[in-house]
């Protein structure tokens, strides 16, 4: 009859004191150096190719486009859209930003969404496979269980402590990421404009819902995205960690998965049901710049819908599961 | 309320319990009492469903049918209103090695309402733990991974404390501390609950046993009474054995007991030579003091000699193979 909250202490406590959230500090901490390392080498090369005339070529394309709104032929749509570019493009020369040089705001986007896939994944992983199997590994769910606490209290103080720490490792995961590449691109960045409301249909991209946004609340709505994602593959994680014994066994699963998962995004286009699989659908993040799906009829909805199935699947297997179990070993 | 009443005060029942797995019926027919107060041995040879047992009185396990009333409370209905009677180590006790002796008790602090600071201090003084409680549990040895233990179960005040094999890996001067220490707890009021397949265990702790084979429940009983079933021997020494042995035939108070027939331990006899061992009422062992030496036979010694548990236990599953 302990409440909640000490029992999510106590789950907190543990994940903590087995220095698993160090680590991962850690990792972030040397790898993120070398992606701003690696960025920069890249903008210094376009620097060199592009010289200094990059106000020159803005302004063309500007006037590009803006004749282009004026022709009869394009249609409404295209040019709703056309009309943002300008918008951006003029932000660009009015501010005197070359869109080319990246900084702190733009880097951590482009980071966070190349992680969605694999490094968020990687990372939630690494607390969320050994959450109840290490427990049992060791013996000490012997210990857990005999405790007059109801077995569904402590898969949830569980899955509380999993929600903290997801919710941890994406908001230092931006925070470093912004923190470092500052460093070398500067700090500047939140408020350049960004287009949003790509809708891809078929081979068309329905561009009638295309509108500017801060980086500022880009980045916001994609670490949301990221988060969600996230969350996701911790839940399933969890679930496959109540099932199996060993926490090697249940981190290799649940890796194989999540690897499988954007191997099938690259070749489903041709076997439709795989949209249905939660692997394919992790990159969420990437509707928002209106890239074109794994798989054609997948939308935003579709695959937050998709996911928080499986999510939802993966909570009852695990609480039917965690509460019925007879603990043998 | 009378002593005798309280004596009978019941803190677990098990009743019927029985456990499948796959087809297999690993526990039937188990059913027994803890009374307050009391050590309650739980003896069978390895294999024999103990630890099965165990795991569904501390609700690891489901039973497939029976009941366990632990204080009047059913563990299959309120289990967490029953584990708050509990105190447990089942087999091994395993506590997070990652964190020190006083973080482990704080967590199972924790998990119970009602368990102040004080009451971690209190527990850590019992068991004698105070040097080293703060430091990592990966350092210590098995004999202080057992008193941590059974710190851990002792925090919520049980009612009833279950031990699975305590003794299991502790050196002779561990163990003797560990008898002397349950002794203590027992003393404060506390029920028992020990398993083992030691047999000599049992018989230096416990009050009462329950003797398990084969995942059922073939005797119970008071230790005592048990071994009274089998019957006590008079080994008698005397200078002129077959002498003797010709005045104790064919009486009607005394039985001679064959070599091959007797349950007493070996090492025991091999000290003595050439013992006569006789069954007789303990008032009848004056009258044929007298007898022998008025027939002039010397007497070296007269003992009464208890069959040992474990030849109760081969008395009481006999035919069957003991692991």
């Amino acid at each position: 009859m302990a409440n909640l909250l000490a029992l999510i202490q106590n789950e907190t406590l543990k994940v903590w004191k087995k220095r698993r959230f160090a680590v991962l500090l850690l990792i972030l901490l040397i790898l993120i150096p070398v992606f701003v390392y690696a960025q920069m080498k890249i903008a210094q090369n376009s620097a060199e190719k592009f010289n200094d005339d990059w106000r020159a070529e803005l302004q063309s394309r500007i006037t590009d486009n803006t004749n282009a709104l004026s022709s009869e032929r394009i249609p409404e749509e295209w040019k709703k859209w056309r009309r943002a570019l300008v918008q951006q493009l003029q932000y660009y020369l009015d501010h005197d930003i070359n869109p080319q040089t990246p900084n702190a705001v733009t880097f951590t986007l482009t980071f966070m969404d190349n992680a969605v896939t694999l490094f968020i994944p990687l990372m939630v992983l690494a607390i969320a496979s050994d959450l109840v199997s290490s427990e049992r590994s060791t013996g000490t769910i012997k210990m857990l269980l005999t405790r007059p606490v109801r077995r569904w209290r402590i898969l949830f103080a569980k899955l509380a402590t999993l929600t903290l720490y997801v919710s941890l490792i994406i908001i230092t995961t931006v925070l470093i990421c912004y923190l470092i590449s500052g460093l070398v691109f500067g700090y500047s960045g939140w408020d350049a404009p960004v287009f949003v409301g790509f809708q891809v249909q078929g081979a068309d991209v329905d561009t009638t819902g295309v509108h500017a946004v801060t980086q500022g609340v880009y980045l916001l709505m994609q670490s949301g995205l990221v988060w969600f994602s996230a969350m996701v593959v911790s839940v399933i994680a969890l679930m496959v960690s109540v099932l199996v014994r060993s926490t090697a066994a249940s981190f290799v699963t649940m890796m194989a998965t999540i690897i499988a998962g954007t191997i099938l995004s690259n070749m489903a286009s041709s076997w439709k049901s795989a949209k249905y699989l939660f692997n394919v659908n992790l990159e969420i993040s990437s509707y928002l710049r209106g890239t074109p799906p794994p798989v054609e009829g997948m939308t935003l909805g579709f695959s937050l819908a998709v996911l928080g199935l499986w999510g939802a699947a993966a909570l009852i297997v695990s609480f039917t599961v965690f509460t019925k179990q007879d603990i043998l070993n | 309320m009378s002593t005798a009443t309280q004596t009978k005060e019941i803190v677990l029942s098990v009743q019927g319990l029985r456990k499948v797995i796959g087809r297999k019926p690993i526990i039937h027919r188990v059913s027994f009492d803890v009374h307050a107060g009391e050590i309650f041995g739980f003896l069978g040879p390895n294999g024999s469903g103990k630890t099965t047992t165990i795991r569904m009185l501390v609700d690891l396990i489901k039973p497939t049918s029976g009941k366990i009333i632990v204080c009047g409370e059913d563990i299959g209905v309120h289990p967490e209103r029953a584990l708050a009677h509990i105190g447990c180590i089942v087999e091994n006790p395993e506590m997070y090695s990652f964190m020190t002796g006083w973080e482990n008790l704080e967590h199972f602090a924790r998990m119970q309402a009602g368990i102040p600071v004080s009451r971690i201090t209190e527990v850590v003084e019992i068991v004698g733990l105070d040097q080293r409680i703060h430091d990592k549990v990966k350092t210590y040895s098995l004999g202080m991974r057992q008193r941590l233990g059974i710190a851990q179960a002792l925090l919520g005040k049980p009612k009833l404390l279950i031990l699975d094999e305590p003794t299991n890996g502790l050196d002779p001067k561990g163990i003797k501390e560990l008898r002397e220490f349950i002794r203590k707890l027992a003393e404060s009021g506390m029920s028992m609950f020990i398993s083992s397949h030691l047999l000599s265990e049992i018989q230096l702790m416990c009050d009462r046993v329950a003797i398990i084979a084969h995942g059922e429940v073939i005797a119970v009983g008071e230790v005592d009474e048990l071994v009274s079933q089998v019957g006590t021997y008079t080994l008698w020494q005397v200078d002129r054995p077959e002498a003797a042995r010709e005045m104790f035939k064919d009486q009607l108070d005394v039985q001679i007991v064959p070599e091959d027939k007797h349950q007493i331990d070996e090492s025991l006899l091999s000290s003595l030579h050439d013992p006569i061992i006789t069954i007789m009422d303990e008032d009848r062992v004056t009258g044929w003091v007298n007898r022998l030496v008025a027939a002039g036979i010397g007497i070296h010694s007269v003992q009464r000699v208890a069959p040992s548990l474990e030849e109760l236990f081969l008395k009481l599953t006999e035919g069957e193979k003991i692991g």
